[in-house]
């Protein structure tokens, strides 16, 4: 009995004193981790702001402006005039399809003209 | 301690409360037998009691040693734990708390700076200093020789001398580009290092230089430099920008980046054509007082500002800011001031005649109108405003009186430095006479005799064209409008703007018709007083102060030109009609749209065929 109480004590000695050897080795692997992931997020905080910067560099409007001045062809910008604003009477609605009967190719009428019809 | 074995029947005296335990003092047996020998028997009594009080003494000494063993005890304890300890302390490293959960750790030492739309303005940049040591040096004359091939602003043989005469310590540059790093790298002496440095980088160069000033370094270390705000609004708040707790969240001002760009574009243009030597315009919503776009010109790279004039004049260097620094008589754009306040004492209204009858001769003054017209005898206020006829508001500002024409341009702010936040704006107080008599009141009726900054005029327009309601202009960005103290009623606002409207319909500021957008304002023209007294002849400074849209006014847009001529006609003109106001009718028609203000469609004529349409 004695015995037996004896290697019952000595097994658990042993067995916390493995899982404090195996705890102490985890938590230091999770410090360095934590550690890790902390250089690794202020780098690519870093390199974040770095990219905001030449993204707000390669966007001033001085460049964008030189930029749609040459590509002008392509793309036609110009910039923003009272001029290109209008009302909505004034858009050209496709036109309802009327049921008429089909006229065999005699007639050729074009309206183009007034752009839309009630 | 062992000697302390206590004897129940002996202790039990004196304190005990069982009496039995007491040895008597009188013990019957002892009496009796002392009396039958003829003893005195108080003998007996006495040596009980001496003994009894020996026995206590033993006692509480006793308790005395002991007590001063425990607490000797105690302090050896004590003393042994904190020895232990500042022996831990001393001998084992120093380490960092690892395990500690990092919050939101610091990303920059200065907060970035955007648009009201959150485009960056001013953000930070990681870099790297190069120092020497040059006690570490291998060969200091190579050294020296590579990096002048680096840096061609270094010299070859200063570095050199600088290398070898014996300093252990040398800053090279403040700032090095990642490909100077790898070359100097590539030098590859252990004397020469390396710091990381955070510099302020303006993305967008040249525009907004002035609103935001600019920064340098402050004290410098090897591991790090602060950063400090040398002007502006950088060195304004300064120490918001340099707050760790704030430094995560931009500070967003009101300025429009895409209206600031335009505005720039067509001043610049402007000035150009022109043949101005400076302008300035400033534009603001006249019902929060944000400045969306404050431009001066000639302007500078903040990245790389230049340094400010050592003599001659500062308003040549392109750090003057004319917007807010510079300040001028601002000619007749004062003129609807008298007539707003006029109106708002009931002394007249838009219609009522007022003489006007040139040249008016006040002591030993003379009071002309421009080019020695005469626009009298007698015209309507709103006449006086859309002519700009000086002799007109002489008489509308003497109804009023000085006193009171002193208090409503105090209350709009005109003796004050301009609120906003800028350095600048701080040290630039407005030119006041310091007495007012009535040939004052008469001058500054028309915006001469005290001169104030672009920023003072474009803030009081904001108040009339804010039906009245004075707001304080500002750089930040606001989410509401402010609340401010009422200077005129809403109809005399009102019929105030509806003058200026007719300034531009009908007198100087014709130019000023944009299709699509009513602009209401009043022109300005003032010559340049001279350095040594007197006015130049040829020199002027022409003011735009306008409000649009007319009818529901929302932003205060005020060009002022500095030294501008219209070369374009047979001769030179230099009134602000031909100059400022073309210019700012040109931003209002660029920048309206891009503010999100929808112009009035003026409908293609109507043919056959849509008027037809259009009935239906």
């Amino acid at each position: 009995m004695r015995a037996l109480i004896y290697l019952l004590t000595f097994s658990a000695v042993i067995a916390s004193g493995f899982w404090a050897y195996r705890e102490n080795y985890a938590t230091q692997q999770a410090l360095k981790d934590v550690s890790k992931l902390n250089s690794e997020i202020a780098d690519l905080r870093e390199a974040l702001s770095i990219q905001r910067a030449e993204w707000a560099y390669l966007n001033r409007p001085d460049r964008l402006r030189e930029l749609s001045t040459i590509n002008f062809d392509r793309l036609g910008l110009l910039p923003l005039e009272p001029e290109q604003f209008g009302l909505s009477s004034q858009i050209a609605y496709p036109q309802p399809d009327l049921a008429l009967p089909a006229l065999d190719g005699v007639v050729d009428v074009s309206n183009q003209e007034g752009g839309q019809v009630p | 301690m062992t000697a302390y074995l206590p004897d129940d029947e002996q202790f039990a005296d004196g304190f005990d409360a069982e009496p039995a335990a007491r040895t008597p003092l009188r013990p019957l047996a002892r009496i009796l037998k002392a009396r039958e020998t003829g003893e005195n028997p108080d003998s007996i009594e006495r040596e009980n009691l001496r003994a009894r009080h020996e026995v206590m003494r033993e006692k509480s000494r006793r308790r005395s040693e002991g007590r001063l063993l425990f607490l000797g005890l105690a302090f050896f304890a004590a003393f042994t734990v904190i020895g232990g300890r500042m022996g831990l302390l001393a001998a084992s490293e120093p380490m960092e708390p690892r395990s500690a959960a990092p919050g939101a750790p610091i990303l920059a030492q200065r907060a970035d700076i955007t648009d009201r739309n959150g485009r960056v303005l001013a953000t930070n940049l990681v870099t790297h200093a190069l120092y020497a040591q040059p006690k570490d040096m291998v060969d200091p004359v190579r050294v020296a020789r590579e990096l002048a091939v680096i840096f061609p602003d270094l010299k070859e043989e200063d570095l050199a001398r600088r290398l070898t005469d014996g300093r252990s310590f040398l800053w090279i540059k403040k700032k090095l580009s990642p490909e100077q790093m790898q070359k100097v790298h590539e030098i590859g002496d252990p004397g020469l290092l390396f710091g990381p440095r955070e510099m302020r980088l303006y993305p967008n160069g040249r525009l907004a230089a002035h609103v935001l000033g600019g920064a340098s370094f402050g004290a410098e270390g090897v591991a790090s430099a602060e950063v400090i705000g040398t002007a502006g609004l950088e060195k304004f708040l300064d120490a918001r920008l340099r707050d760790p707790a704030q430094a995560a969240d931009p500070l967003a001002l009101s300025i429009d980046l895409t209206v600031q760009a335009t505005v720039t574009e067509v001043l610049d243009t402007g000035m150009k054509m022109m043949n101005a030597k400076g302008a300035a315009a400033i534009m603001m919503d006249v019902r929060t007082g944000e400045i969306i776009s404050l431009v001066s010109l000639p302007d500078f790279d903040p990245n790389d500002r230049p340094n400010p004039l050592v003599k001659g004049d500062p308003a040549d260097s392109p750090l003057f800011n004319r917007a807010v620094q510079g300040v001028y008589e601002l000619g007749s754009t004062f003129k609807i001031f008298a007539a707003a306040q006029a109106m708002e004492m009931g002394l007249v209204g838009p219609d009522t005649m007022v003489d006007a009858n040139a040249p008016m001769i006040w002591g030993k003054h003379k009071i002309k109108e421009f080019q020695g017209k005469n626009y009298g005898p007698l015209l309507s206020v709103s006449d006086v405003i859309a002519k700009s006829s000086n002799v007109g508001t002489a008489h509308i500002a003497l109804m009023v009186g000085g006193k009171s024409q002193q208090a409503f341009l105090k209350s709009l702010g005109f003796f004050e430095p301009s609120p906003i936040e800028m350095v600048e704006a701080r040290s630039s107080k407005p030119l006041i006479p310091a007495k007012w008599p009535d040939i004052v009141t008469i001058t500054a009726s028309y915006g001469h005799g005290l001169s104030a900054s672009p920023m003072h005029l474009a803030s009081a327009y904001a108040t009339i064209a804010n039906g009245g309601i004075a707001v304080q202009p500002t750089l930040l960005r606001r989410t509401s409008a402010p609340e401010g103290t009422r200077l005129l009623k809403e109809e005399v606002a009102r019929a105030s703007v509806a003058m200026l409207r007719g300034v531009v319909e009908h007198g100087t500021a014709s130019y000023a018709k944009v299709k699509g957008y009513a602009i209401a304002g009043k022109t300005g023209t003032a010559d340049k007083p001279k350095r040594t007294g007197g006015y130049y002849k040829d020199k002027v400074i022409n003011t735009f102060a306008s409000v649009f849209p007319a009818e529901d006014p929302r932003y205060v847009l005020v060009v002022t030109l500095d030294e501008p001529v219209d070369t374009s006609g047979s001769e030179p003109r230099r009134t602000a009609g031909y100059t400022a106001v073309p210019v700012a009718a040109e931003v209002v028609r660029r920048t309206a749209p891009l503010l999100g203000l929808r112009p009035e469609i003026a409908l293609p004529a109507a043919n056959a065929v849509t008027a037809v349409s259009q009935n239906n």
